[in-house]
């Protein structure tokens, strides 16, 4: 399974483990990583997952669909070129050893 | 173990309230006692991305199992709590275990409304709100040719969109007169109409079942609505719903249609609040609400958890923007703000492009926004009634005006722009 590090404002960071196919939120959620709120479970209507791709990984994760690019501008930390809503983001072996660095609130 | 926290009900709001109680570093004990057999679960998907067969049950869970015991919370499943002894600061459980509390959070949620005759139980007849009943209407649709939808409300609409795409022939009652009443303006009604018969379906509103019959297995075969029979496999009914007060009434709470809160959510008890579905609060502009939606959970009880946690004692009131989603015929409807039937509208965007937007005014101040594909307009109305930013109806309707620029202009100018307008108007 692929593996995914998340950094917390304060830089400590945290690795869960996540499942093909499902979303980067949904392996923050179920790996108790507490800077996620995902307040509508996944369905891209509230921008409470918000995440920094970290500068090495920008470009196999992509950037974000049109949808997802309106919503970013309204996230509650500010947007930075490498934000994505994790909700968007979906894993494959190619994303083992991602690193997502946390907002200081979603 | 001295008394701490104890929460009745194990949906999104009393697991939230858990989590934040945790998060704020709260150190008491942290009980959270919930009917059903499984841990805390997303309830949206039930009625999407569950029935539609994209999302697994394993990934319905709010949180793996393991979280709450690490974090220190008891997590009693299967368990109802049968009664408040406010006057010992305990309650009962159906184990028989008595729990004491400091602090008791109501967050019992709402029963599926049923329908008020002898089919409302036949075996084919179904409701939607906990994973079991998905798993048994995932079931039947598999097999359904003709599906009976009654209530054009969130959960009718999403089902009628899934059904059709399995292939049913899909009828829809609905007795006001236009889907979604409750809940959007007529215009965003109208183009949900367009997109469930534009999907197959047929919308009938203004209309209720005037017969169903049944065969020898208690199964509902054939409806006559206006006086036409149609051939049923399935039935799904949503109705509404029905808030969950009876243990609060039974312990002498003040109750009205939902357990009556105050502006801090306590409950007529200064020990007991209540959260979610089941709490009627009061709010400013339209004397007092009671909400059925996650974030009116999340919010809640994110707020009840900051309130029991507060040092200095002085919390500001409860006031969070309500906002709502749908997905149905394809679409992402999303609901800013409460707008009253008689709020008047202006629409930005053309409905028949499939993104649009509708504002809703009262006394020519922006209340609510519908959004239909535009999530960016849905967050930016958020943040502009977020903040009580005073956005008139005629601004709305100069050309140019967008709800992004608005939201993201200075404040001030707008602002004393609108009071300006208002007290002109």
């Amino acid at each position: 399974m692929p593996k995914i590090s998340f950094v917390h404002p304060g830089g400590e960071s945290q690795e869960v483990e996540a499942a093909d196919g499902s979303s980067v939120m949904r392996a923050a959620l179920l790996g108790g990583v507490s800077g996620i709120t995902a307040d509508c479970g996944g369905e891209a209507s509230c921008a409470t997952c918000h995440v920094y791709v970290v500068e090495s990984w920008l470009e196999q994760v992509g950037t974000p669909g049109p949808d997802e690019d309106d919503m970013l501008d309204f996230a509650a930390c500010e947007r930075q070129p490498n934000s994505r809503l994790s909700c968007q983001i979906t894993i494959n072996e190619e994303l083992d050893g991602l690193v997502l660095g946390l907002p200081e609130s979603q | 173990m001295t008394a701490g926290v104890v929460i009745v009900g194990a949906g999104q709001a009393g697991a939230q309230l858990a989590m934040s109680l945790r998060e704020l570093g709260y150190a008491g004990s942290v009980t959270v006692v919930g009917d059903e057999p499984h841990p805390p679960y997303h309830r949206p998907p039930l009625s999407k991305s569950f029935l539609d067969g994209e999302l697994a049950e394993p990934e319905l869970a709010l949180r793996p199992e393991g979280f709450y015991r690490d974090r220190g919370i008891d997590l009693v499943t299967a368990t109802a709590v049968t009664s408040i002894d406010r006057a010992r600061n305990e309650v009962r459980l159906s184990c028989g275990r008595v729990v004491a509390y400091a602090h008791l959070v109501l967050a019992t949620g709402a029963r599926n409304r049923k329908l008020p005759i002898a089919a409302g139980a036949a075996s084919n007849v179904h409701y939607l709100r906990t994973v079991e009943d998905a798993r048994r209407v995932r079931h039947e649709l598999a097999h359904a040719c003709n599906v009976l939808i009654v209530g054009a409300g969130f959960i009718g609409l999403e089902f009628a969109s899934v059904a059709a795409r399995h292939g049913a022939n899909v009828t829809v009652v609905e007795a006001a007169p236009r889907v979604l009443r409750r809940a959007v303006s007529a215009e965003t009604s109208a183009y949900f109409d367009n997109r469930h018969a534009a999907e197959g379906s047929t919308v009938l509103c203004g209309r209720a079942v005037d017969e169903f019959r049944s065969d020898s297995n208690a199964r509902v075969t054939e409806v006559r609505i206006e006086g036409r029979v149609r051939p049923v496999d399935l039935v799904l009914v949503g109705i509404g719903v029905v808030p969950n007060t009876e243990l609060a009434e039974e312990a002498g709470l003040v109750v009205n249609d939902g357990i009556v809160v105050n502006a801090q959510l306590v409950t007529s008890d200064s020990a007991i609040s209540a959260i979610g579905d089941c709490a009627r609060y009061p709010r400013p502009d339209a004397g007092s609400d009671r909400l059925e939606s996650v974030q009116n959970a999340s919010d809640q009880a994110r707020y009840v958890a900051r309130r029991i946690c507060q040092v200095d004692g002085s919390i500001a009131d409860y006031g969070e923007v309500p906002w709502f989603w749908s997905h149905q015929a394809g679409d992402k409807l999303q609901i800013a703000g409460l707008a009253l039937p008689m709020d008047t509208a202006a629409t930005l965007g053309a409905p028949s492009s499939g993104r649009f937007s509708v504002c809703r005014f009262r006394d020519g101040i922006l209340v609510a926004v519908e959004s239909v594909n535009r999530p960016g307009d849905h967050l930016a109305a958020r943040k502009l009634l977020a903040r009580g930013a005073l956005v008139t109806e005629r601004q709305v309707r100069e050309p140019g005006f967008s709800l992004r620029s608005a939201a993201t202009a200075p404040r001030d100018g707008g602002t004393a722009k609108a009071h300006q307008e208002r007290t002109s108007a």
